[in-house]
Parts: C-alpha cells; sequence; structure tokens
C-alpha cells in the first residue's frame, strides 16, 4: 500500500502516483459502497486530463473515474477486475485501477497533496 | 420527507439514509452484499413502515375489492393472502399489492409506499358511496419484515407461548393472522436475548382489525414474515429482534433480493404506461372471474396481442452490469429498455428485467444491452434467477 501522503488527488477523488498509477480515494470507496464490477482502459488508449478513462460500480450504480493528468494508458489492473472487492479494502494498494505514461509531469503539480484533499474533503463532503 | 418510527434508531446506528419517493429511509447498514448474504443465508430484518395499510370491511367489500382488483379473491380462504393488480379501465396498472382475507367481510390490502395517495384516491373512487363498504388507510402504523432461512427459528424464540408459537410458526407461505396485543405481555426495551420472555405478541385476535397482523410473506424469496400493526408494538418488536442480533437491513439489498427473484418493482417495472399482459402478468389476470376493471381491455389485448413483453436476461461474467433504462439492442437496433438491473450478490453476474417490443425483437434473435456505448451481449432467462433453498 502507498503512503496516501506521497500521491496526488483530484477533485473528482482519484489518486495518481508519481510513476502513473491511478486509483480511487479512500473516500471514494467509502461512498462508492461495495464495488462488484470495474472496467479498466486497455493498454494504448490516450487519456485526457478530466475524461472518463475506467468505470467502478457498485451494487446500486455505476460511477465514471476520470484520469487526473494527459497520458497514455500503459496498464489495467487485471486484478481488480477478477476482483473488484479489492478497491474496498486496499484503494492506494493493490485496489488501483490503471497505469499511465504521463505527458506533461506539470500537471501532476496541479493536483492537490493529501492534506489538500483532506482540506477540500472538509469543504465538498460528496 | 417522511419518516418511520425506526428512523431515528437507523440514523443512529449509522445506517446511509436515501430519499424513496417521499421518505426517507436506509438504504444500507452494514453494506449491500452483507445484508443481501444474511438474508439468503441467514437472517435479515427490514423496515417498511412505508408500505400503505388498507384495511377494506363491510358486506360489500367482497364485490367492490373482485371489481377493483385483477385475480380472483372468491379464492382466498379466510387467513390466505394473494398478490394481485389493481388496473386502470386500459388494462395499464394503478398498483400491484397483496390483499389477505382476515375474516368475514375484513381484508387487508399492503400497498406500495410510492403509490399511497395515487391509490387511496383511485380506490376512493371507484367506491365513491356504495353502502355496506369502510376504507381505512393506517397512516400511522408500521411494518416489518423478518426474512431469511432462519426466520422461523427466531420466531421460535421470540414467541414462548406454546400456544401462539403454534398459531405463528404454522402459518404457511401467504397466509396471515391478526393478534390483539396484551401490554402485561409487554417486555422491557432493556430485555437482553436471555431475558425475552414472555412473548410479545399477545392472543390471536377475533376482533375487526387487530393489533399486529402476522403474514408469512416477503419480497425477497426466501422464508419469512411480516407484521404489520401500531407503532408502538412493532418498536417492542423491532427492539425484541435487534436484541436476538438479527441483522438490520436495507433498501439495497432489498432491490438485489427482489430482483434475484424476478419480483417487480413498481415505478420501474410496472406503470401506468404498460397493461398488466405486457408486464408479464398473466397469471393473475383471472379474465374468466366476472367483470373487473380492465377486464374488457386486457381480453381485446389477449386475443389481438400484446405490443410489448417482459423478459429477464442474465450477463456473462466480468460483461458489466444493466441498468434502470440501458437500452436493449438486437441488429444494431433498440428493440426495448431495462426497466431493472443489478448485479446479482448471488450469482456473481449483472442480471435484469425489461420490456421489448414484439415487433422489433422474436425470442430466438441475439439481445445486447447497450452498457456505456457497448453493446454487451445477454442471455435471456425467465426468472427466478436464483433459486433459493428454502422456502415453505
Amino acid at each position: 500500500m502507498r503512503n496516501p501522503d506521497t500521491l496526488r488527488f483530484a477533485k473528482t477523488h482519484e489518486w495518481i502516483d508519481s510513476d502513473g498509477t491511478v486509483g480511487i480515494s479512500q473516500h471514494a470507496q467509502e461512498a462508492i459502497t461495495d464495488v462488484v464490477f470495474v472496467e479498466v482502459p486497455k493498454p494504448g488508449k490516450a487519456a485526457q486530463q478530466g475524461q472518463s478513462c475506467a468505470a467502478v460500480e457498485s451494487v446500486k450504480a455505476a460511477f465514471d473515474i476520470y484520469a487526473p493528468v494527459n497520458g497514455t494508458v500503459s496498464a489495467g489492473n487485471a486484478a481488480v477486475s477478477q476482483n473488484p472487492a479489492l478497491v474496498n479494502k486496499d484503494p492506494y494498494g493493490d485496489g488501483w485501477l490503471f497505469k499511465l505514461d504521463i505527458s506533461d509531469k506539470a500537471q501532476l503539480n496541479q493536483l492537490m497533496t493529501h492534506s489538500q484533499y483532506q482540506d477540500f474533503l472538509k469543504t465538498n463532503p460528496h | 420527507m417522511k419518516k418511520t418510527p425506526f428512523h431515528p434508531e437507523y440514523v443512529r446506528l449509522g445506517a446511509r439514509m436515501i430519499p424513496f419517493g417521499e421518505w426517507e429511509m436506509p438504504v444500507q447498514f452494514a453494506g449491500i452484499l452483507a445484508e443481501h448474504n444474511a438474508v439468503r443465508k441467514n437472517v435479515g430484518l427490514f423496515d417498511i413502515s412505508h408500505m400503505g395499510q388498507v384495511w377494506v370491511t363491510g358486506s360489500a367489500s367482497f364485490a367492490f375489492l373482485q371489481n377493483l382488483l385483477s385475480n380472483d379473491i372468491s379464492r382466498l380462504q379466510t387467513g390466505k393472502g394473494q398478490y394481485t393488480l389493481m388496473c386502470r379501465p386500459d388494462g395499464c396498472i394503478v398498483d400491484d399489492l397483496y390483499v389477505f382475507l382476515m375474516g368475514t367481510d375484513t381484508y387487508l390490502l399492503i400497498i406500495n409506499a410510492g403509490r399511497r395517495t395515487e391509490d387511496m384516491t383511485w380506490i376512493l373512487d371507484q367506491a365513491g358511496s356504495r353502502a355496506g363498504l369502510r376504507i381505512e388507510e393506517q397512516k400511522t402504523n408500521a411494518g416489518l419484515a423478518l426474512q431469511g432461512p432462519r426466520a422461523a427459528a427466531i420466531m421460535d424464540k421470540l414467541v414462548r407461548s406454546d400456544y401462539l408459537a403454534g398459531s405463528v410458526l404454522s402459518l404457511k407461505r401467504n397466509e396471515a393472522r391478526g393478534f390483539s396485543v396484551n401490554p402485561l405481555l409487554k417486555p422491557s426495551t432493556e430485555n437482553r436475548p436471555s431475558d425475552i420472555t414472555p412473548a410479545y405478541i399477545g392472543h390471536e385476535t377475533v376482533t375487526t382489525i387487530p393489533d399486529i397482523v402476522v403474514s408469512r410473506t416477503g419480497y425477497t424469496g426466501e422464508d419469512g414474515f411480516e407484521f404489520f400493526g401500531r407503532a408502538e408494538h412493532l418498536l417492542a418488536l423491532h427492539d425484541n429482534f435487534h436484541h436476538l442480533d438479527v441483522p438490520l437491513c436495507g433498501l439495497g439489498c432489498r432491490d438485489t433480493l427482489r430482483l434475484e427473484m424476478g419480483y417487480r418493482l413498481y415505478g420501474q417495472d410496472l406503470d401506468e404506461r404498460h397493461t398488466a399482459l405486457e408486464s408479464g402478468l398473466q397469471w393473475v389476470v383471472k379474465l374468466d372471474k366476472g367483470d373487473f376493471i380492465g377486464r374488457d381491455a386486457l381480453r381485446r389485448e389477449k386475443e389481438s396481442g400484446s405490443r410489448r413483453r417482459f423478459i429477464g436476461f442474465r450477463l456473462a461474467k466480468g460483461a458489466g452490469v444493466p441498468r434502470h433504462e440501458h437500452r436493449l439492442v438486437s441488429g444494431g437496433q433498440t428493440v426495448g429498455i431495462v426497466t431493472s438491473g443489478s448485479f446479482s450478490p448471488s450469482l456473481g453476474v449483472g442480471i435484469g428485467m425489461g420490456f421489448v417490443e414484439n415487433a422489433l425483437f422474436k425470442d430466438n434473435a441475439p439481445l445486447s444491452i447497450r452498457i456505456h456505448d457497448k453493446d454487451v451481449p445477454t442471455e435471456i432467462v425467465v426468472p427466478p434467477f436464483h433459486k433459493p433453498q428454502t422456502v415453505v
């Protein structure tokens, strides 16, 4: 499991590691509840910041997962497709969703740090 | 928002609450999957106080209800209930409901939460000023459903008197009995499981409207009991179930459990735009029982054929989850719509139900569901999708 303090967060509740790994936050997995289906992108797919890149579904609803930065998908996590509950159990670890080759690392700095994200959640509880 | 008598306790317990029609109800406590599995494998407790409880009594009640409802209440013996529909003259559905014959000229209707206002307006309009008819909606009543293979074992623990245990536990599927509550038997709310004695459910009653009705019915496909009655009695009952560690269940698993059984949900699978026959509910439309509202239209539809039909379908493992209002597609053409869709916790795949247009779709043609712009192949199956192991 990654230390969330080393990650960057989008307002749409995705995190991204400096190596381009993307997942959803602890807060997001709690809000979504039991994840029962995950659709991860195929390698080679062009990802654009703020555009839907994957889907996570609970029993009740489907949620789009947005790319936090521009890039090209280099891997989708087959483990979460097989075992969607990993997203709930380990959102910062084995529950990662896909990996990007980041086009412009400067975009990472536009995202929130973990402590900024915690503050953001206080003012935007949804 | 309207709140049931259990609302404050559920908020205190940290339930996730959602609006359901006019009601604020718990969608989940421990989690939808855990609650679903509790009901399939063990037992669970649902608040169903939002459902309407309507007593129809008087010498004209049989004739009135036989004309109002599509199923045949002449088949009901005292203490028996049946699933039925209330149709408009054009055969479209005002509501789906349960009707119990509780005693001579005494019927109890259990109607959908979201349809209480519409149903009462419709029922009272049909009744007009007819003599020998009394229609009472019990607006402050509460309701509970204890569901699961261990439901009878829980009732056995709760109802300590042999006489009463006999009368509750001997109920067969779709049977109901009314009880008067003896206040002397009221347990303390501080009771622990070991000292819940004596039973709270009191003497079997012969009065017209009992304090509590216990029926062996439910919306999950599992064995179980439903309780309808005055709020203070149901609060005490709830307390006892809670002390017996019966897991609390929300609307989330209620939806997955009913969908696995192919049970319809009014507002999604049924509405005032589709007829009883289009909705695949021929088995509760008794065209030969005599006149009833909607019969002429439904008879004509039966002779000339329906425009649409209602189907069930399941997806392959990992193929996706159908949702309400996804399109049903065949040969690149939209042929229908998903009315209910979900992940099935028991089967581990996506399942759903919906309408297809008869002119556009034949049974052996391939069928797909358009999910996020992709056409996902699906297999047509006749519900129930899941076969419960324990049914009385």
